[in-house]
């Protein structure tokens, strides 16, 4: 435990006041629920472009990110590049124009447009559970990590910071937190660069990281690049630090779940929702994908210079009795998720400490935000107003989500501690999550491009697609796991090299089923018109004729430099 | 940035940065003399470096915020 001085309090104060009074100054915007909910649809694509980065650059992200460095190497940029770039790509040259363009206020009102509304209120209720959840989850995780860091009250923690997020929140709804999540972007940046920098500094550079990371990966048995590069010895699940060939990642990983994740989560495409016009919202993921593929050099390196300064840097996991966890093999297991916030205490002096830690509560607080807006948005529109209350006034409806968010923040503090008392619950939820979401990209994909699939076929899709995951999860297990949560409990037929393998087919075995069980009920069931489908459809919409002014600002040519960029670090990382 | 928002966002992280890194800057000299503090950063006194690139960074937002401002005013009349 460290003690911090004055100037860290200070720091940490400084950052706290701006916050509350961005939310202040715009308290006075949020006046229909449209600036609420939508931004009124007024933000600059720079801030929307950020705040759609930084809505997905939870806490969570930056510490499991130095947590998987630490443990796979540079391998993890695969999360960035493969797994994100493509994606975010694809739903601002592609998508984008439906979302915006078919003025749904969210993606599951998007679902009712072109589909029907039981297909919507599948999605919108599983979606609303979600958000809460992981809210909850990324509180219990913050006053968990500055309860062992710093000795704070766990309760203190959970219940200031909710505090902080609700005040903000409901003065100055979205605007108010995508500002905020702007501001944490920089925060991050600006908070982790000298730990690079320092961290690289004392290690003798990228070629003496490299160095002894070769010599940690001899001694465990890999090959000496494992640590160090990005597709070598992909070619077999054996001879990489991921456990994973690379059919399996660039299917699973860089087409399903990435697809499915930047494509269709309303947590992020909200973002692109509030730009003032339908250019700006198509660069808005284009813009985000340019710091995202740059990110790796900033969450993942951390994790990988831990790795390379040696064995206490990260601590062991300890058992419920305070002793040192061991494996089947009487070897420590380390608590990997400790690798970044530890190297933050051993590299960083008092002031940059304290900005170090505020970077990091920043993020988990905006990570609680951009949960709670998607929450009351969807609850709002996709379920009071499609369900409960159909008619009343937008002032009632404004009034709604604020009490959403309210209710949204009660609820996130709530399973929080559900959390902390039942840890087997939340891995259990975040399991039905993965299921519920693995199958949706290939819905929204049929929607978009295939003006042939119905209601019908969509709803049968998805629920098909969910059981396929859930019975591929129940078939197989990875090696080293016991059956129950991590797989097999219907029997463990299927065996893989790896946690993360599974997890990529069980998204293939999803995806493939929803999307061909899309196409079967489709085929036997009453399309709609064409005219109902105008807007909605590919093919039955106008081009998008992009605004004028410098060609590589336009959408598609900043796409295909935001490609090449992202296969040059590929090769230079090879 | 646009008429229609209230606020430019780049005031705020402009303020936030300058203020952060004058602090950093102030907390760097003060403890100058202090080689103990600064031993695990190899001995660089990161704060009072790193204080200075975030106020530059923050001036930068500042001055932008500014020029923003001059032109809407400029386009208006």
């Amino acid at each position: 435990m460290i003690r911090l001085a004055t100037v860290d309090y200070v720091v940490m104060a400084m950052y706290f006041v701006v916050v509350l009074g961005i939310g202040w100054v715009l308290r006075r915007k949020a006046n229909t629920s449209t600036d609420f909910f939508l931004s009124g649809r007024s933000l600059p694509p720079w801030v929307t472009g950020l705040a759609f980065l930084s809505a997905n650059l939870g806490a969570q992200e930056v510490i499991g990110m130095g947590a998987s460095g630490a443990k796979y190497g540079l391998a993890t940029s695969h999360f960035y590049w493969i797994g994100a770039i493509p994606a975010m790509v694809f739903v601002g040259i592609f998508m984008m124009p439906f979302y915006y363009g078919s003025r749904a206020r969210s993606v599951p009102e998007y679902l009712k447009l072109r589909f029907d509304e039981k297909t919507r209120t599948l999605n919108a209720l599983s979606f609303a559970v979600m958000t809460v959840f992981s809210s909850g989850v990324s509180m219990y995780a913050m006053g968990k990590l500055l309860n062992l860091l710093l000795g704070w009250d766990f309760s203190t923690s959970v219940l200031v910071s909710a505090a902080i997020v609700l005040a903000y929140v409901t003065l100055g709804g979205l605007t108010s937190a995508i500002y905020n999540e702007v501001l944490q972007f920089f925060m991050i940046v600006f908070g982790f660069a000298p730990l690079v920098w320092i961290g690289l500094r004392n290690m003798g550079g990228w070629d003496g990281l490299t160095a002894k990371l070769s010599s940690v990966a001899t001694a465990r048995g890999l090959p000496e690049y494992a640590y160090t590069h990005v597709w070598q010895g992909m070619g077999s699940a054996s001879t990489n630090s991921i456990g994973i060939e690379w059919f399996g990642m660039v299917m699973g990983l860089g087409f399903v779940l990435s697809f499915g994740y930047w494509c269709t989560d309303f947590l992020v495409v909200q973002r692109a929702m509030a730009a003032d016009s339908m250019t700006a919202a198509r660069r808005t993921p284009l813009i985000a994908a340019v710091p995202k593929m740059l990110f790796p050099f900033l969450v993942i390196l951390p994790g990988m210079i831990a790795l390379a300064m040696g064995n206490d840097v990260i601590p062991a996991k300890l058992t419920a009795a305070g002793a040192p966890l061991l494996d089947s093999g009487g070897n420590v297991v380390l608590d990997y998720d400790l690798a970044t916030p530890m190297m933050l205490v051993k590299l960083f002096p008092s002031g940059l400490l304290g900005l170090g830690l505020t970077a990091l509560i920043a993020s988990f607080m905006s990570g609680m935000a951009g949960n709670v807006t998607a929450f009351n948005t969807v609850w709002t529109y996709d379920i009071y107003q499609a369900h409960i209350n159909r008619s009343a006034t937008d002032a009632h409806y404004l009034w709604m989500g604020r009490v959403a968010t309210v209710g949204g923040i009660v609820l996130s503090v709530a399973a929080a501690y559900v959390a902390g008392a039942f840890n087997n619950i939340m891995e259990f939820l975040q399991l039905v999550f993965a299921f519920v979401n693995a199958p949706l990209f290939a819905t929204f994909f049929l929607g978009m491009f295939w003006r042939r699939s119905t209601g019908h076929g969509a709803f049968a899709g998805l629920v098909a697609g969910t059981l396929a995951a859930a019975s591929h999860h129940g078939l197989s297990l990875a090696a080293g796991a016991t059956p129950g949560v991590k797989g097999g409990f219907l029997g463990a037929t299927l065996r893989y090299p790896s946690e993360m393998a599974q997890t990529f087919w069980t998204a293939i075995a999803a995806f493939g089923t929803c999307f061909l069980v899309t196409i079967m009920v489709s085929l036997v069931t009453k399309a709609r018109p064409d005219d109902e489908l105008t807007g909605l459809v590919y093919s039955l919409t106008p081009r998008t004729v992009d605004a004028g002014g410098v060609w590589y600002a336009q959408p598609r040519y900043f796409a295909l430099l935001v490609l090449a960029a992202m296969i040059a670090l590929n090769f230079i990382f090879l | 940035m646009h008429g229609s928002a209230s606020l430019d966002l780049r005031w705020p992280i402009g303020l936030l940065f300058v203020v952060l890194g004058a602090t950093l800057m102030g907390h760097g000299i003060a403890t100058r003399e202090n080689l103990a503090l600064y031993a695990r950063a190899g001995g660089l006194n990161v704060n009072l470096i790193w204080g200075a690139v975030m106020f530059v960074v923050g001036c930068a937002f500042a001055l932008a915020a500014r020029q923003g401002a001059r032109r809407a005013r400029d386009s208006a009349r």
